[in-house]
């Protein structure tokens, strides 16, 4: 089995088959991280290129781990912004990698869309690693995961997503994927943070932060980015945390073996409280452990996977 | 020199003519337009400079006006020129164009204004009115010299591309060139609502994920425009009108008798936000691409009158501008050399009649520049597009005169061409 497809842009264009067959694969590659030689010969002489625009540890390490683990050589490109240097467009960064015979690049970009347009301008298979606010597909894969594996189904799972959605491209990820494998999932949060027509991608639209999560089998927490105080989407910080902050009090609404996610990295104290983020119910950890599974399944598939 | 377009059909809307006859040309001007004036031509003193072209099943009319252009010099030539964008001009049929003052330096003074007239003059091909900055350096702060850049040849004001987002000096701009009797044409968007703005703001920008331009950052400012026009009682000129917002508080102003005119482009009648969805930077543009529900709200103003122009916003960029990343990637395509032949597709599906068509293109758009063109009456400049209606061609950006290449509509199958473009009676293009 192999993904027939060049890249890996986003989970909308993904079908049902699709996403089980990356997360099944990805099952199959949790033990290679548990043994004590962490390595497989499985993408020997495979080049991995790690293009990251924006930056990020979790992320890119995660990747990095998962190609190494594959074998495949992996080259880290950390560059502060690409805002247009005089004389070098996007597409110049990207012929020029090109001509450097990777087989995979691994973008993250500040800005929607840049994994399209270098998928374009390439004929190297692209992993996109988070664009803008739009999608990051690796992170809704891993998530998918992790409530599989501990809920063992998909189907019929409520999900509730809080937060900043409308700046949240692993909120977008998240919806586009959990709605299709048949999900319910309602996003929660000030009105100001939902962007205009959400419902239409057939989530609910909750307000209230009890509301959103209530009845929820998993929670998913989205982190608040703290320079957009400045922009009028919440009063304060102290007013966002007052009402959106999950606590053990305000998560009794949820069911009692609700799992509660964050892609990270957390405030504290701002969108989950220290006693939720650490306790019983948080699976944040594993869905980073599931992180470097699911990168591997990716790196794996695309390079054309034989098993 | 004397040149007889022979039995084409004359499309006129200045004096209602839609009928087969010939065009007679004297030197720069029209000398008659009817029938058989091959016969009173010969008939007259030999005339031996008399050329005969045969336009039969061609379409005459006009030539073309397009108020709303970019020709990027002074400052960025390499995006375009002067001499560049009249070529694409007249290849798109175009006899007149009207060119907006965002240079660098920008056209708010004499010098610029005379700068540009000259390098027009040198290429000789089209007729071009440059519009001058309605503040110093387009910043909103200070008016520019009117009546001197009036005097230099400027023929409007606009901060085009920066919206004057002060109320008091678009008040001030809109009483000083009414009593110059030149036009203001003003770009609407409040930015305070538009900041930060790639796309339409809809269910598309919430898909990408991409930060919205609200239609009411438009709407706002169209009705700020109005209220002020109305107020001191004169005229307004709306650029590029996209969504349904506008188009509804345009046809309320215009029924209570406020003199508003407005323009769209065929960006706006014939794409939508959809067209955002594979992040193609050739289709980013301001205004953005609207909703299906605005695309019909501006042809349905487009119809009823409401919206009286069609401009092209040509609006050249460089590769280094447009192959970036679609956060980082400028506004704007070109369209002078497509603008007709898009237009056209309005008539294709029964929108507008040729008529109509060719009116929005020619006389309504001279009505606004205040220019005694977009007319073949007797005694008018010869400026006359020859369009062959059964010519259908295939855009291809690498074919345009224009130095830019940024056009979402490459590939597309257009269903007319200009064929023939005469300027002050002289012939600049020719395909025939």
């Amino acid at each position: 089995m192999k993904l027939a497809r060049k890249d890996l842009l986003g989970i909308q264009d993904l079908s049902v088959e699709e996403i089980n067959l990356v997360l099944d694969t990805a099952d199959s590659f949790i033990d290679v991280s548990t043994r004590e030689i962490k390595k497989v010969p499985t993408l020997r002489g495979v080049t991995v290129v790690n293009l990251f625009y924006e930056p990020s540890t979790r992320t890119r390490t995660s990747f990095e781990i998962a190609a190494k683990r594959l074998s495949a050589d992996t080259i880290n490109i950390a560059t502060s912004t690409s805002s247009v240097v005089k004389g070098e467009t996007f597409i110049d960064t990207a012929r020029n990698l090109e001509a450097m015979n990777p087989d995979i690049i691994v973008l993250r970009h500040s800005a929607a869309g840049s994994p399209h347009m270098l998928s374009r301008a390439v004929r190297q298979s692209v992993i996109n690693a988070g664009d803008g606010a739009h999608e990051h597909p690796t992170q809704a894969l891993l998530d998918m995961m992790t409530m599989r594996e501990k809920k063992k189904r998909l189907a019929g799972l409520r999900v509730a997503i809080v937060g900043d959605i409308a700046h949240s491209r692993v909120a977008r990820s998240n919806i586009y994927g959990l709605t299709k494998m048949g999900a319910t999932v309602s996003v929660g949060g000030p009105i100001t943070m939902m962007p205009r027509f959400i419902e239409r991608l057939g989530v609910e639209v909750h307000y209230k932060l009890e509301d959103a999560i209530r009845n929820a089998d998993i929670i998913m927490m989205l982190r608040v980015q703290l320079e957009r105080q400045d922009t009028n989407l919440f009063p304060t910080l102290r007013e966002y945390a007052r009402y959106y902050c999950l606590n053990r009090k305000n998560i009794g609404a949820a069911k009692d073996d609700v799992l509660i996610m964050h892609p990270g990295p957390m405030n504290r104290g701002v969108e989950i409280s220290p006693e939720v983020a650490d306790g019983p119910y948080s699976v944040i950890l594993e869905q980073v452990t599931n992180g470097v599974a699911v990168r591997m399944a990716l790196l794996y598939l695309l390079s054309g996977g034989k098993s | 020199m004397t040149t007889l377009l022979r039995g084409g059909r004359v499309i006129d809307p200045s004096q209602k003519i839609d009928d087969v006859m010939d065009v007679l040309i004297e030197g720069n001007r029209i000398a008659a337009t009817g029938r058989n004036l091959v016969e009173d031509a010969k008939g007259r003193k030999k005339d031996p400079g008399l050329t005969v072209i045969d336009v039969r099943g061609k379409l005459v009319v006009p030539g073309l006006i397009d108020i709303h252009t970019h020709l990027r010099e002074p400052g960025y030539e390499y995006k375009e020129t002067v001499e560049s964008g009249c070529e694409a001009a007249v290849a798109g049929g175009f006899t007149s164009i009207a060119c907006m003052p965002n240079t660098n330096p920008v056209n708010d003074n004499r010098s610029v204004t005379e700068f540009i007239l000259r390098q027009a003059q040198k290429a000789g091909l089209a007729t071009v009115y440059p519009i001058a900055a309605v503040s110093r350096g387009s910043e909103g702060k200070a008016l520019t010299e009117f009546g001197d850049l009036k005097e230099a040849g400027a023929a409007g004001f606009s901060d085009d591309g920066r919206p004057v987002m002060h109320a008091g000096l678009m008040k001030r701009a809109l009483e000083y060139a009414h009593s110059l009797d030149l036009p203001v044409v003003a770009h609407c968007e409040d930015w305070q609502l538009s900041k930060g703005g790639l796309m339409n703001e809809g269910l598309v920008s919430t898909e990408l994920g991409m930060p919205g331009i609200p239609t009411i950052s438009e709407d706002i400012m169209v009705m700020r425009d109005i209220l002020i026009a109305e107020y001191v009682g004169t005229s307004v000129h709306i650029c590029h009108v996209s969504s349904a917002g506008a188009v509804r508080i345009l046809r309320q102003a215009r029924e209570r008798g406020v003199r508003v005119t407005a323009e769209t482009a065929p960006q706006y009648l014939l794409l939508t936000d959809e067209a955002l969805k594979g992040f193609d930077t050739s289709c980013k543009v301001n205004p953005p691409l609207r909703s299906a529900e605005d695309v019909a709200a501006v042809r349905a103003g487009l119809r009823d009158g409401t919206i009286e122009v069609i401009a092209s916003d040509h609006a050249p960029h460089s590769a280094i501008e447009k192959e970036v990343e679609f956060e980082y990637a400028a506004s704007g395509m070109v369209g002078l050399e497509t603008s007709l032949g898009l237009s056209w597709k309005l008539v294709e599906e029964g929108v507008l009649t040729p008529s109509e068509l060719i009116a929005r293109m020619t006389v309504n758009a001279a009505r606004v520049l205040r220019i005694p063109k977009g007319t073949l009456k007797k005694g008018a400049d010869a400026d006359v597009t020859v369009i062959d209606p059964k010519k259908t061609w295939t855009v291809d950006v690498r074919a345009f005169r224009s130095k830019s290449r940024n056009s979402p509509f490459n590939g597309w199958k257009l269903p007319v061409k200009a064929v023939l473009t005469i300027v002050g009676g002289e012939i600049k293009y020719s395909e025939l």
